[in-house]
């Protein structure tokens, strides 16, 4: 079943709902909650680095290209805080925040009723699909954005700050540092689209937020675990945090966008698929509660 | 305003909500839709409103067919569903925001003039910081209904409006549906409370498991019933033998009162004297006024209960 949508002026078509849809997120208890414990984790590797270093000692394993964890660095840069929280986020706690955000977006305002008085407003469905995907979109880079700034700040506070080795071994300016930094935080939240797609397709299939927040979460557990089995490397390459570390690579120099490209490309499919699949169920999905 | 023909829907496991509709409901009517719990109501209505597709039949709104036409239908038309659902951690004002911008058609400039006036015909302005959260069920009813009258509309469908609300809300939602339909508002109320149907409708349409039983006028449907007639006398045996001489049905007698069938012919006048004449003390005397209530009985021929 197709519905038509209402179309006028275009640029007043989706803005103001998507506008209403961000501050409505970002004014839900659980995502200040969400954003708090983010923030709060580069907060604790700050410190935990702090102190275990406070004699000299050297902490984590050397950045010798086996993962890229820049533990070891923090300390003679507080910049590279900001690397090692995004790697630490990265695997669990970010797609994790980003799948209870998307997970809960169409499915607990199903829960509440409140998706019904949105329908006969009327948002039309496939618009609001889009505010929503948008919105959690925002959630994906304000995420990140957290992580980074709370990384920062804590570098700033316990470290010394100054030029920055990549791990090519190369050298350049604290500012060009930063202005990678900046880069990699995009890439991260931009790594985040597959797991909001998925997300917000398991939404719509359910009318109840909690069992969409730990169905998406519970995907995310299940790939990142399938993704660790070498025996899986077939299928690998099309698991969505396959290539999340590469972002590493532009801390390199010559940045090499190989592992970069291959994972924006996969998120692309992945919010080409689910985002098809979830507008496909959305706009022909009966609507009781 | 609203036609449908034909009109059913089957839920996923089987359950026959509603059963081929046939309902008209004219511009410029207050319509009833009444009926016991479950006998499809809120489903019919969820089809009006392009919630739900239907399993067969069609639905046409303000002239426009539902729900194909969801987009240029409901900004004409206001809408409260199955009880007013909020956002507990948005105060009244912001939600009326939220649903405002959820409309395409709505013009933010407008807004805020627009919310306050709402806010102000339900009586919530005081109230308006507040979050939903603390709002008590009348409140949220209330905000409901502000959120349907947020732009002048043409129609106006509300489930149960009255449900939760204590009589003095009762009486200020008839008054402003009463209000509404004077400014030209078609209004399509679902209720269970006969009376309610009967202050303020002008017509009325009955369901029952799913099936249209009558739709008409409401003086219509009282007059398709035909009413008592009732004697008041401490002579109960007397009038008894009196009026069933004269040709009165289905006697019954309780405590100081006989009622009967209305005689289809004859004047009433000449029964009382009849009565009179044969030293009946004849304390009060007349046909008894047909309530909704009796059309409704009448109709379903077991009254108003749940079907399983
Ligand atoms: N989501 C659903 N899934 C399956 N069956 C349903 C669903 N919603 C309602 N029903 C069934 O459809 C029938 C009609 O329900 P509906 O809610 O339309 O009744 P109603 O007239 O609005 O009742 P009430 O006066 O209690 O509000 C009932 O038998 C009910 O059990
Ligand atoms: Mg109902």
């Amino acid at each position: 079943m197709s519905r038509a949508e209402a179309l006028p002026g275009r640029g007043r078509w989706l803005l103001p709902l998507f506008g209403n849809e961000v501050v409505t997120v970002f004014r839900r208890w659980r995502t200040l909650v969400l954003l708090g414990v983010l923030a709060a984790v580069p907060v604790l590797i700050g410190v935990a680095v702090r102190i275990e270093t406070r004699d000299g000692g050297s902490v984590g394993p050397r950045g010798d290209g086996q993962g890229p964890a820049f533990l070891s660095q923090v300390t003679n840069n507080g910049l590279f805080l900001v690397f090692a929280a995004l790697a630490a986020t990265l695997p669990f706690f970010l797609p994790m925040a980003v799948g209870v955000v998307a997970g809960d977006s169409v499915a607990g305002e199903a829960n509440s009723g409140t998706l019904r008085y949105l329908l006969v407003a009327p948002a039309g469905r496939s618009r609001l699909l889009l505010a929503k995907f948008t919105a959690t979109m925002v959630f994906c880079l304000a995420a990140t954005l957290v992580v980074a700034v709370s990384a920062l700040v804590v570098g700033v506070l316990l470290f010394p700050l100054g030029e920055v080795t990549l791990i090519s071994g190369t050298t350049v300016s604290f500012g060009e540092g930063l202005l990678r930094g900046l880069l990699i935080a995009g890439v991260v939240a931009l790594s985040l689209v597959g797991i909001a797609s998925l997300g917000l397709f398991v939404s719509t299939l359910t009318g109840s937020g909690i069992a969409a927040m730990a169905t998406t979460v519970g995907v995310v557990i299940t790939v990142q675990i399938l993704d660790q089995f070498p025996q899986l490397h077939a299928i690998q390459p099309y698991l969505f945090p396959h290539y999340w570390m590469g972002f590493a690579d532009l801390l390199r120099d010559p940045v090499y966008p190989d592992q970069i490209w291959r994972n924006l490309g996969l998120q692309g499919l992945y919010a080409g698929v689910f985002g098809s699949a979830a507008w496909a169920r959305f706009t022909s999905k009966d609507v009781l509660a | 305003m609203i036609e449908t023909a034909g009109l059913t829907k089957r839920y996923r496991g089987g359950q026959l909500a509603v059963d081929g509709l046939d309902l008209v409901v004219p511009r410029g009517s207050v319509f009833g839709f009444l009926g016991p719990n479950g006998s499809g109501k809120t489903t019919t209505i969820r089809m009006l409103m392009g919630l739900i597709e239907p399993t067969s039949g069609v639905a046409r709104v303000l002239g426009e067919p539902m729900p194909r036409a969801v987009g240029r239908v409901l900004p004409r038309v206001g809408a409260l569903i199955e009880g007013p659902a909020l956002y507990g951690f948005l105060s009244g004002h912001d939600n009326l925001v939220r649903f405002d911008a959820a409309d395409p058609t709505a013009d933010p400039r407008t807004r805020a003039a627009r919310i306050g006036a709402a806010l102000e015909r339900v009586g919530l302005t005081a109230a308006a910081g507040k979050k939903a959260r603390a709002y008590s069920l009348g409140m949220k009813q209330r905000l409901g209904l502000a959120a349907a009258l947020l732009r002048p509309r043409e129609l106006l469908v509300l489930d149960e409006p009255t449900n939760g609300l204590d009589p003095q809300g009762m009486r200020e939602i008839r008054a402003l549906v009463r209000e509404l339909a004077e400014d030209g508002t078609t209004v399509f109320l679902s209720s269970h409370l006969l009376d309610e149907i009967e202050q303020v409708c002008t017509h009325v349409a009955v369901m029952a498991q799913g099936r249209l039983l009558t739709q008409g006028t409401v003086r219509e449907l009282a007059a398709s019933v035909t009413g008592r007639l009732a004697v008041g006398t401490p002579d109960t045996a007397e009038a008894v033998r009196v009026l069933k001489e004269h040709g009165v049905n289905d006697l019954t007698v309780r405590g100081e009162r006989v009622t009967g069938e209305l005689p289809g012919t004859g004047d009433l006048a000449e029964l009382n004297a009849a009565l009179v004449r044969a030293g009946v003390r004849v304390r009060a005397f007349g046909a008894e006024r047909v309530s909704l209530e009796d059309a409704f009985v009448a109709l379903t021929g077991e009254g108003f209960d749940v079907a399983g």
